[in-house]
């Protein structure tokens, strides 16, 4: 994985030192609130309801044992032992003081790390496909463009202050896991018909207040004008995205209103002026540092394994726990004889995306020792160990059930995106964790839940859809209607390649009405379904939305007459 | 006849903690949500909300309506400001529900809480 050079190490040491001058000036009066509030946003650093919370970047989602142990460490020293990953696979810590942050910013860059652009109407953290790197289905490893576009967006003079936040997702893969077509701009990796790798570049998607599927802006843009093409789109939303309406001030309202056709003729004319510029396009970095880029996402150096192992093939037969674990935790791995294995953060019951500090160390303990010193955070709030022998996963199966790390759920009903909400958040409308844990509990028998197969409920507390609830199978929307909490429901969202906004059901159902709700669909779900091997959004594709409908709103019995 | 004026109280946040504070009848700031100073007139209330522009101490102060208990101490109407005085709903084990035992609830509260 990348590992910071001098420029890099100094530059956010300085930006550490200072933001600790910020906050002693806010301290002392020097600054007040509203002049302090811009520049410790741009550090990560929010006010929510109880406490401020810091927002940490994980740049692509990537991460090493030594950095997640001294996230471990932030979380026990300077917060209350945990820490909540988030759908932008970031991290956040929700209980530090004020005067004790710039100490955690000195902690994270010891590690390579930082909150910079976590926050504000800037390029935000790159995201990326989590299984970069081991994916069987990959094309090519997406992270050393995101790590170019990461280099390339930290502290960009020009779009420091954009009209709205912008996010950027990059995946190498065909499948999609990095939600790319909801995102300001998309990367789908793919190959010209001379076999050489590039990307569709999508523009415009979304989700929030205002759902928008992204657009496919070019076809296919070779590598090596990423950025060049990519700082035309950015110019033309700078130029051109709405400042006086902060709902309407996203690139995919500029795309929507002012026309695909018009938005890429206008970036084409800018990428094409960048690109006839003498002496080459200013921002086309030197073939030498794209290759010193590349080098740190080498392959880890793989064994040559037969893809059956005989340690697997037994514990898989002998353990029933073990079997149900990987027939949902694991998935293809390039390289025979090896896996990726995703840690579900959702064990029943608790909050999705949160982690003691303890089984960071955990993580970090094994990814040391067996996975290559490689760790992931998905945008589904799960841990990954991208890189781990098959003949080495009974031991961490049995070293993560140890410490509650081994429920075996990942893509089933209880694998809950869920927002912090207004247990934490100071925009929520209601709350998204407890709903989330009484769905998880109520579906808690795993061979239900297996019976109910692949199934993506995603929970946002507000309509800023943090939680991704319009691209769940079943999303979630809490909101509050006249001081209580009220929950909409959406049917047949996809976060995948076929991303597809859900619909709205109809009339939102109160807290304690959700989980019902949910049976029912679930119950009408496999009353109607073709087989085991059509999937709830697969039969909502083929039914449409009546039946389910009919299950969530089920006509009340006539009244006798008197 | 006079308009009902709901009472009030003042909540912030401290600037060093982050953590939910209330002003009190002297105009400090408390953590106990039942020693804010209540406003029952709109007067009242705009006297509070000028004593808590306190940029030194506090984030973000504002008017929130509260209502009496039998003792007529303010309990909090709306379930944010629930939360934010007692802490997350799903981790009884923080925030200040932690550190000291529930009040009574004068009313069945909203939203299943």
């Amino acid at each position: 994985m990348y590992r910071y050079d001098q420029f890099d190490s100094g530059f956010v040491r300085d930006r550490v030192a200072r933001f600790r001058d910020q906050v002693e000036r806010r301290v002392s009066g020097a600054l007040n609130e509203d002049e302090f509030k811009p520049l410790r946003l741009q550090n990560g650093l929010y006010l929510q309801l109880h406490a401020y919370m810091l927002r940490v970047a994980i740049p692509y989602g990537t991460l090493n044992g030594a950095q997640m142990r001294q996230l471990a460490m932030i979380a026990e020293r300077w917060d209350k032992g945990y820490g909540h990953f988030t759908t932008r696979q970031n991290i956040q810590f929700n209980w530090p003081r004020l005067p004790d942050v710039p100490d955690m910013l000195d902690a994270l860059a010891d590690v390579g790390m930082h909150a910079i652009q976590t926050s504000g109407n800037c390029i935000r953290n790159v995201t990326a496909d989590h299984f970069a790197g081991a994916a069987a289905d990959e094309i090519e490893d997406p992270r050393p463009s995101a790590e170019l576009l990461r280099q390339w967006s930290t502290d960009h003079p020009e779009f420091a202050f954009l009209p709205r936040k912008f996010k950027i997702a990059v995946t190498g893969s065909p499948n999609d896991r990095a939600v790319t077509k909801a995102h300001d701009i998309g990367l789908r990796m793919l190959r010209n018909e001379a076999g050489e790798p590039g990307y569709e570049v999508i523009v415009g998607g979304g989700l929030g207040r205002t759902p928008m599927v992204g657009k496919v802006v070019r076809d296919f843009l070779p590598k090596a004008d990423l950025l060049p093409y990519i700082e035309a789109i950015l110019r033309v939303y700078n130029l051109r995205g709405r400042r006086d309406n902060k709902y309407k001030a996203r690139i995919k309202i500029l795309v929507h209103e002012a026309g695909l056709e018009d938005i890429r003729a206008e970036v084409e004319a800018e990428f094409a002026r960048q690109m006839a510029a003498e002496g080459g396009p200013r921002v086309r970095p030197d073939p030498a540092e794209v290759a010193r880029i590349e080098a740190y996402f080498a392959p880890p150096r793989f064994e040559e394994l037969s893809e059956s192992d005989l340690t697997f093939e037994n514990a898989y037969r002998g353990d029933p726990g073990f079997r149900a674990w990987c027939d949902t935790n694991l998935a293809e791995h390039r390289q025979p004889g090896y896996a990726i294995a995703t840690i579900s953060l959702k064990p029943i019951g608790e909050a999705p995306g949160d982690a003691s500090a303890e089984q960071m160390r955990v993580i970090a303990g094994i990814a040391e020792r067996l996975g290559h010193d490689e760790i992931r955070i998905s945008h589904e709030q799960n841990v990954v160990l991208p890189h781990l022998r098959k003949r080495d996963l009974p031991a961490v199966y049995d070293e993560l059930r140890a410490h509650g790390l081994h429920t075996a759920n990942v893509g089933l009903i209880s694998d809950i995106i869920a927002c912090p909400g207004m247990d934490y958040c100071a925009l929520a409308t209601a709350r998204s964790i407890p709903i989330a844990q009484d769905i998880a509990q109520h579906f808690s028998d795993p061979h239900y839940a297996r019976t109910i197969g692949e199934m993506k409920i995603k929970i946002s507390g507000c309509i800023n859809a943090c939680g991704h609830h319009h691209v769940g199978h079943i999303g979630i929307l809490g909101l509050d209607r006249a001081g209580v909490e009220n929950y909409q429901i959406t049917l047949g969202g996809d976060h995948t390649e076929t991303l597809a906004i859900g619909d709205r059901a109809g009339p939102g159902f109160g807290a304690d009405e959700v989980v019902p709700a949910i049976e029912r669909l679930v119950s009408a779900y496999l009353d109607q379904r073709a087989g085991p091997e059509e999937t709830f959004l697969m039969a909502y594709r083929r039914l449409g939305p009546a039946p389910f409908k009919g299950a969530l709103y089920p006509e009340k019995e006539p009244a006798l007459a008197s | 006849m006079a308009k009902y004026f709901k009472p009030q109280i003042v909540s912030a946040n401290d600037l060093f903690e982050g953590d939910v504070v209330y002003l009190d009848a002297q105009h400090g700031w408390t953590r106990e949500l039942r020693e804010a100073a209540v406003a029952h007139t709109e007067e009242a209330a705009q006297a509070l909300d000028a004593a808590a522009n306190q940029p030194g101490r506090v984030i973000g102060p504002y008017l929130l309506d509260v209502t009496l208990d039998d003792d007529g101490l303010p309990f909090p109407s709306h379930f944010r400001e629930k939360f934010r005085d007692r802490g997350p709903s799903n981790r009884p084990d923080l925030g200040r529900q932690a550190e000291r035992p529930p009040r009574r609830t004068p009313f069945s509260s909203a939203g299943g809480i």
